[in-house]
């Protein structure tokens, strides 16, 4: 439940709003959202395109600031804190899989898997991102560069670099926005075997009803708001 | 849908997105470095030539031994030219019991034309420089101006009378500088200039005196040669036709120097504005490839994409071709403002042409090298919709690029005036691009090889630049481009502008001495040293007349051109010497040992030996002193005329020549305090021949100086045009890296770690590009220097390694700049963008 308040909470907002200015216009995509995610839950996200859903992952990330208001993450205020820091702790708790993937095209499979380990500066990342790679199927094509996969394979390399440094929380915006259902259906299976292997809390933006029901509790918002 | 208004439209709009700023720089850069150097060079040279006339005191002299026929003085007037002229001879001036031989001139208003006629009204001794004022008119009926030289040897004083002739002349000032006196044979004979109206009455000429008429000429530079046009033919004997570029070979090869060494810096400007071009129409079409997918998804011909991308870039072209034009004008009013006071003449308006030619230039550079890009845009399949890696082919690239480079080529060989000039600077050019590319090729791969075995930033930064190849490969051999421009402007240019200042140092000989005999040379080495001054090196000389090549007798008609006529019938000065002097250079054969001591063998100059047809192998027999002497060339030399050092066309071994009469020859520096001693050397030795060439070597002196200042300001743009490549090299993979940037941040990066994998990137491009940059201004310097200044070239020999260094540093930098507002943009607004 979102507000269980036994759990400790992984992310928690405050009265977090976020504005545009477009052109003279002010936009409000984002109004006034309090909401607390505790360990080892699974969130869904739901409501129409346009609805903030990618901008309050993003916000939840640290990705933009918010124009007021807070987000807690792993009990930090992290709009407290500075670009570096913040990009310090979301390596430290975080894994995100955007609904394009976005992996690095100069890096191979491999490299790319390992790159948040070693942005850490951690001793064994080849190690264990062979290991990730090995369980999302992914063994063969270590050397391969993202052009030359599918973007299934894409996804899962993704998801792979998502979970190589066991994040607390797992932000998904969409994961299978451009994947076919049946790979889309394998990448959702993927992500909850590891969300309980490793006890990592999800938070996903899907419009997928059956992913959706498959999560613990479920956001929906509109024009901004939470509706429920 | 109107094509035309949804072009301009998206023009608009990539405008404001600032899509087209780089494009547009570069070109107005390169439009209006070209119209400014278009401008600048056609006013230097113009003004330098003008400079030069100077020493004539006109731009074109007609000599003659008896007094010229009025037609010609009445066609120049009629052609708008201005005219004077100047009657001389030598006459005896008397003051009561003193007199002397004199140089007396008779001259007409408006002498001089060109240059200035400075005279004082300070007689007697002066301490330091003796204070003066342009004459501005020539002297009144009934004045007298004398020179210094007079002045010392009658003890003239301001008002004193002397007479010439039959009349009395009242003399009222000194001249202190007289245009056209400096050069030749001057017998010391002191000089006197009055107004020729007085001449008559003097009844100095008669039938039979030895005057020099001339008819002194000015004017506009086209309206000038048309009048030489038309005199020429008309000539009679006894007559004949200078100018500036017949009568001072010193001046004119300076002037040839400056204009080959602007012309040269123009052209690399064009290079570099052209690269710049090419990068910023490259990015550009790889930013519109999303939009072109769609378009075509839509239903757009290739047809109607291309049509919209040419009309949008046509409309780009005019107007930043239209602003480079307007900032080339005013930065040409700029220069000349500072340029008139340099040159102290009046520039020549400047001409419509330049704007033109700019205008063109840009037009050229857009199309030569935006087109191939373009083409590409047009074949966008329309499935990068789907997935958005799928690129275009880059079959059309290269022959595409070869548009361009030939486009590039035609301006070359138009801007250069000289085919072989613009196709071998332009073949240079893109022989090195090739070398650099396929060198750079290489080298990234083996890097990218070493990429496992490196950890950290490096390997990220190896990483882009391996994924990146070919456009790596262009941004380092772009910014090899760029930073060559730099290093040129800086090592490169000093070096050169070194070299070629002190190849006329400022002890340079500025004396010669003619027609020293054999038991001279002792009491002459004695004056020297008893006047304090260094022994000068003493070269013996033999006078002989070519009469046969390889035996068979000169027909001197069988040469069609007059130079080489005139040059067979007039004697030859033949010398000996053991070593070569410095200042030579063989360029066919080889010089003599001692072992050749004795031999019949001889080094011909390679310029006259092209003229009178012979080469290496060929005997020519010389007549001297009535005996006959055969020698086979062994070699041929190239000389630096403008030394001032004594050289001669045909030189022997030694044990050749010293059986024949001989006379000796030498040239050294005179310190001004030491000018009295012309005056001894004269009287010591009344034999000898001195001439002076100080006003020449002074003249040639200033001439280096503005030329100087002329290139540095010319190189601006060029280094201008430089900044615009490394600019638009660093830009073309700013897209990539504000996404990489994104999701490096992320994944948790932090800005440090983000900041130094693209400074290993940046450095180890940058260490290749300065590599690129090492040899392409070395081998620019080796051109400009040879080619243009006819200088020998020494490369220097750090600048490998500086070039390395600069390039790593400076591209670091750059690029760190470059991208440090990446930096600061939050992740998910540009992850939101694509
Ligand atoms: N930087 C921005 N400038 C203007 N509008 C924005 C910006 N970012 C987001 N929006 C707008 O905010 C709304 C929410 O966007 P988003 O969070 O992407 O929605 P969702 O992911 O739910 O589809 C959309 O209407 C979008 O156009
Ligand atoms: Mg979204």
């Amino acid at each position: 439940m979102v507000d269980d308040p036994t759990g400790k909470p992984v992310v928690q907002t405050f009265a977090l709003t976020k504005c545009v200015s477009t052109g003279d216009d002010q936009l409000t995509i984002l109004e006034d959202i309090n909401l607390k995610v505790n360990s080892g839950d699974s969130v869904a996200v739901v409501g129409a395109s346009g609805s903030g859903k990618s901008t309050l992952l993003g916000l939840l990330a640290g990705l933009d600031v918010p124009t007021t208001g807070k987000v807690q993450l792993g009990g930090e205020d992290i709009f407290l804190l500075d670009e570096d820091a913040r990009a310090a702790l979301r390596g430290r708790i975080l894994g995100f899989v955007f609904q394009s993937f976005q992996l690095l095209p100069a890096l191979t499979a491999l490299e790319n898997v390992m790159l948040p380990l070693e942005l850490m500066g951690a001793q064994d990342a080849q190690t264990a991102a062979r290991e990730l790679l090995q369980r999302v199927g992914l063994g063969m094509r270590l050397t391969h560069y993202p052009r030359q996969l599918s973007g299934g394979e894409q996804q899962r390399i993704a998801i792979a670099r998502a979970f190589v440094t066991q994040p607390q929380l797992l932000l998904a915006d969409e994961p299978t926005g451009n994947l076919d259902s049946a790979t889309g259906a394998q990448i959702i299976e993927l992500m909850f075997e590891l969300n309980r292997e490793l006890g990592t809390t999800l938070i996903l933006v899907t419009h997928d009803e059956a992913l959706s029901a498959r999560c613990a509790s479920r956001i929906r918002l509109a024009a901004g708001r939470v509706v429920d | 849908m109107n094509l035309v208004r949804l072009s301009l439209r998206m023009l608009r709009r990539d405008w404001r997105a600032g899509e087209l700023r780089v494009l547009g720089f570069a070109l107005v850069i390169a439009v209006g470095g070209m119209t400014t150097v278009g401008f600048f060079a056609d006013r230097v040279q113009a003004a330098l030539s003008r400079q030069g006339n100077q020493l004539l005191g006109a731009d074109l002299i007609i000599h003659s031994d008896h007094p010229l026929a009025p037609g010609f003085r009445e066609e120049a007037l009629r052609r708008g030219l201005a005219v004077s002229t100047a009657a001389r001879f030598p006459s005896m001036a008397v003051k009561d019991e003193n007199s002397q031989l004199t140089e007396i001139k008779a001259v007409t208003e408006g002498y001089p034309l060109r240059g200035d006629l400075r005279v004082s009204g300070e007689f007697g001794q002066v301490q330091g420089l003796r204070p003066d004022r342009v004459a501005g008119a020539i002297p009144p009926s009934g004045s007298a101006w004398v020179d210094e030289k007079l002045m010392a040897q009658m003890a003239l004083r301001q008002g004193d009378s002397i007479e010439l002739g039959a009349t009395r002349f009242t003399v009222d000032a000194l001249i202190t500088e007289e245009p056209d006196h400096s050069i030749g044979f001057i017998n010391l004979r002191p000089r006197v200039l009055i107004n020729a109206a007085d001449l008559p009455a003097t009844g100095l000429i008669q039938q039979g005196s030895r005057v020099g008429y001339r008819l002194l000429v000015a004017g506009e530079d086209g309206a000038v040669e048309n009048f030489r046009a038309w005199a020429q033919p008309r000539l009679a004997l006894g007559e004949r036709i200078e100018g500036i570029r017949d009568a001072r070979p010193e001046i004119k090869s300076a002037l040839e120097r400056a204009e080959k060494f602007l012309s040269l810096a123009a052209l690399a400007s064009v290079v570099l504005a052209a690269a710049a071009a090419a990068l910023a129409v490259r990015r550009f079409t790889q930013r519109h490839l999303d939009g072109c997918a769609v378009m075509r998804c839509l239903g757009a011909s290739q047809a109607a994409i291309l049509g919209l991308y040419l009309l949008h870039f046509s409309v780009l072209g005019l107007v930043a071709s239209g602003t480079g034009c307007l900032l080339g004008f005013f930065s040409q009013e700029v220069l000349a403002l500072w340029l008139a006071e340099m040159v102290e003449t009046e520039l020549p308006a400047p001409g419509i042409w330049p704007g033109v030619h700019g205008l063109l230039t840009g037009m050229v550079l857009l199309i030569g090298f935006a087109l191939p890009p373009l083409i590409n845009l047009r074949s966008v399949p329309a499935l990068r919709v789907l997935r958005r890696d799928i690129g275009t082919s880059n079959s059309h690239s290269l022959a595409g690029y070869a548009l361009g480079l030939a486009a590039l080529t035609l301006l070359f060989v138009w801007k250069a005036d000289d085919v072989r000039l613009g196709i071998s600077v332009m073949g240079g050019f893109v022989a090195a691009v090739g070398v650099f590319g396929m060198l750079g090729l290489l080298l990234i791969r083996g890097l990218a090889r070493m990429r496992s075995q490196t950890g950290g930033a490096l390997r990220y930064g190896l990483a882009s630049i391996r994924r990146r190849a070919a456009a790596s490969v262009v941004q380092a051999v772009a910014l090899g481009l760029g930073l060559m421009a730099l290093l040129a402007l800086t090592l490169i240019r000093d070096d050169l502008l070194q070299n070629w200042r002190s190849s006329l140092p400022p002890d340079a000989p500025d004396h010669f001495l003619v027609n020293i005999q054999q038991d001279q040379l002792e009491p002459l080495a004695a004056f020297f040293d008893q006047h304090g001054l260094e022994r000068p090196p003493i070269f013996p000389m033999v006078r002989g007349r070519l009469t046969a090549i390889n035996g068979n007798p000169i027909v001197t008609e069988d040469y069609a051109d007059i130079q080489a006529r005139r040059q067979i019938e007039r004697e030859f000065n033949l010398s000996w010497a053991q070593e070569m002097q410095d200042d030579n250079q063989i360029v066919e054969g080889h010089w003599w040992n001692g072992s050749d001591a004795g031999r019949a063998v001889m080094s011909m100059e390679e310029g006259i030996a092209r003229r009178v047809g012979v080469g290496l192998g060929d005997t020519l027999t010389y007549d001297i002193a009535g005996s006959s002497l055969s020698a086979t060339i062994t070699s041929l030399r190239k000389v630096n005329w403008d030394t001032f050092r004594v050289n001669f066309f045909v030189l022997t071994p030694p044990g050749v020549l010293e059986a024949y009469p001989a006379t000796y020859i030498t040239s050294f520096y005179m310190p001004p305090a030491h000018m009295d001693v012309a005056n001894k050397l004269a009287k010591a030795f009344p034999n000898l021949l001195v001439i002076d060439v100080a006003t020449i070597i002074a003249q040639v002196h200033k001439m280096i100086g503005q030329v100087t200042r002329a290139i540095e300001f010319v190189f601006l743009f060029t280094l201008m045009a430089g900044l615009a490549v490394l600019y638009a090299a660093i830009a073309s993979t700013q897209d990539e890296r504000i996404h990489e940037a994104a999701i490096f941040r992320t994944l948790g990066a932090r800005r440090g770690q983000l900041a130094r994998a693209w400074a290993a990137e940046f450095a180890v491009l940058g260490g290749l590009a300065g590599l690129f940059a090492a040899a392409g201004a070395s081998a620019l310097g080796y051109v400009i220097s040879e080619y243009a200044l006819n200088l020998p070239y020494t490369p220097n020999p750090w600048i490998g390694l500086i070039g390395v260094f600069a390039g790593m540093a400076g591209v670091m930098l750059a690029g760190l700049m470059g991208t440090r507002s990446v930096l600061s943009t939050p992740p998910l607004v540009v992850l939101r963008r694509l």
